[in-house]
């Protein structure tokens, strides 16, 4: 059975059509990535499976189940962490747990046992009784995660989990979506981070303008774009961008203290590189070529659509 | 069907949440203890007034300002925090939500209310004439002004200020047109006209019948009114509340 199935979704504010028309199947126990551009419609597509907002037009079914008929056996079934830390403030990391605890009809043993567990998990046991308005970011957001997983769904959607988090509670926060994955639960996981969509999921789907313009494995997504490879270089000294200005460098973009230069020719711009280099005395100090990326597929896909 | 547990269960966990969050906000106490408090030491206290003929208003005025000052507050507070968001997603829906505001203020609305009412008879000599209509004009009562607080929360805002001042804009007037300060029986003209458009007119009514045992309205058009704006108010509210919805977050 698919744990998410949507069907023709349409949601318009005003006049803005914020999703046109999108159709999304999730496997049980995948984890789906959901990729696009800022204003693309992720959020609002993720407001309309999780029940949210309603669409204009179009079905969401989370585990067999009519999100729009009967929203409250849906939502027992998911678990979902929104695009900002949103628990409240007032409370102590421990009460915000046992709130969406009882929203979810735990007993109160249960309730206890899993708080507990999840704590400790998350590193925050030491702080279970501070008000989490006194929180970083980051620990806000990994009491957000808690309360989204204590009655361990069987769906769990994130919305960007990891935007502008400090490295160690972004591990900590993709280690816990590894562990629901590896427990059964089927994970929704919109994100800006390329790599992270490369490294966790199954399947990535890519959405522009609200319309869904690519859905498949980062490995054969990657492949529809095989003519574009790259070419990393650096040099020991500064050089202008018109340096790149050349038959078969289709971009070049500054990478720290590198230059990526994506080509459908790597052969033809090494060769140009190296005699340029030398007839300019310009020393390289590293040089590589690497084949197509998700990002550079992700970045075609939004250009062209 | 488990859906009407779960609906029962949603509400029930709003009212404890927001009991537990929002009782003790500063608007809350500011709006929905302190000025009725002042309003009935500005108007009864040294004008040798029949405190007993008056109490029947005042407890209305006070159950009015406590039961109906929580609800304006919630959504906008939540919509500040973003915690509106993670609510609806939870098995809630927004039905749950607008009736576990309701109840959470009509709860405050009576414990404020009663404690007032049980401290006041030891200072004003006032007996309950009909303890089953007393009963009923407290419970009709917090729940229509309660009503009337989440409507007024309605309006897509996130920000409290704005919307606590909206709400008393539309509060502040009723107390002078419903008959606490001038009984109803001497009003005439354009101010009982008024007074009638008041639900708070119908409350002071039956207080007054369940109190001192005579009122203007029979106590059955009373309880009919004050349950039908309570109805009125929660369906405008959801009304509101689904076509914002519709807009956006």
């Amino acid at each position: 059975m698919n744990a998410i199935e949507a069907g023709h979704l349409f949601k318009r504010f005003g006049t803005v059509t914020a999703v046109n028309d999108v159709s999304l199947t999730v496997r049980e126990g995948e984890t789906f990535g959901f990729l696009g551009p800022n204003g693309a419609g992720k959020t609002t597509t993720i407001r309309l499976l999780t029940g949210v907002l309603t669409p204009d037009a179009g079905t969401v079914h989370i585990n067999g189940i009519d999100i729009h008929r009967h929203p409250l056996d849906a939502k027992m079934q998911m678990g979902v962490i929104p695009e900002s830390s949103t628990v409240y403030g007032d409370l102590s990391a421990e009460q915000n747990l046992h709130l969406s605890g009882k929203m979810y009809g735990m007993p109160r043993a249960l309730r206890e046992e899993r708080t507990r567990e999840i704590l400790s998990r998350l590193g925050l046991s030491e702080k279970r009784h501070n008000p989490v308005r006194t929180f970083s970011k980051g620990m806000k957001q990994r009491v957000s995660i808690a309360c989204a997983i204590i009655h361990r769904p069987r769906v769990l959607f994130l919305d960007e989990p990891t935007s502008g988090l400090d490295v160690q509670s972004r591990r900590l926060v993709i280690e816990t979506v590894r562990h629901m994955n590896e427990q059964g639960s089927t994970i929704f996981l919109t994100t800006h981070n390329i790599e992270e969509a490369n490294t966790l999921c199954q399947t990535v789907c890519i959405i522009n303008k609200g319309k869904i313009v690519a859905q498949d494995s980062p490995e054969r997504l990657k492949k529809m774009f095989d003519t574009t490879q790259s070419v990393e270089v650096s040099f020991d000294r500064t050089v202008p961008r018109d340096l790149f200005a050349a038959d078969g460098i289709l971009r070049a973009e500054p990478c720290g203290d590198k230059w990526r230069l994506y080509t459908d020719n790597p052969d033809r711009v090494l060769k140009y590189l190296v005699g340029r280099a030398g007839r300019e005395s310009i020393g390289i100090t590293s040089l590589s070529t690497s084949g197509p990326s998700l990002e550079e597929a992700f970045v075609q896909l939004t250009e062209c659509a | 069907m488990m859906e009407i547990p779960l609906f029962l269960r949603g509400i029930l966990v709003i009212t404890g949440k927001n009991m537990r969050l929002y009782y003790t906000k500063p608007p809350v106490l500011m709006f929905g203890l302190l000025f009725p408090l002042f309003m009935f030491f500005a108007f009864f206290v040294g004008r040798h007034l029949d405190l007993p003929s008056f109490f029947p208003g005042f407890l209305a005025m006070m159950l009015f300002f406590t039961a109906s000052s929580v609800g304006p507050l919630i959504t906008p507070w939540e919509k500040r925090e973003k915690t509106y968001e993670r609510l609806l997603s939870y098995p809630v829906t927004q039905d749950s939500i607008i009736l576990g505001d309701v109840a959470a203020g009509a709860i405050f609305g009576i414990g404020i209310s009663l404690l007032v009412w049980i401290a006041s008879i030891f200072f004003i000599p006032v007996t309950v004439t009909n303890m089953g209509l007393f009963t009923l004009a407290f419970i009709l009562g917090t729940l229509s002004c309660a009503s009337l607080g989440v409507l007024l929360a309605s309006p897509a805002s996130d920000s409290p200020p704005n919307v606590m001042i909206f709400s008393n804009l539309i509060r502040f007037p009723l107390i002078f047109i419903s008959g606490i300060f001038v009984p109803l029986a001497q009003m005439q003209g354009w101010g009982l006209t008024l007074a009638y458009c008041s639900p708070l007119t119908y409350l002071v009514d039956l207080f007054n019948a369940a109190l001192s045992g005579s009122s203007v309205f029979s106590p059955l058009v009373d309880c009919g009114v004050l349950i039908g704006v309570s109805v009125g108010f929660i369906l405008a509210a959801r009304v509101i509340q689904k076509r914002n919805l519709v807009k956006g977050m």
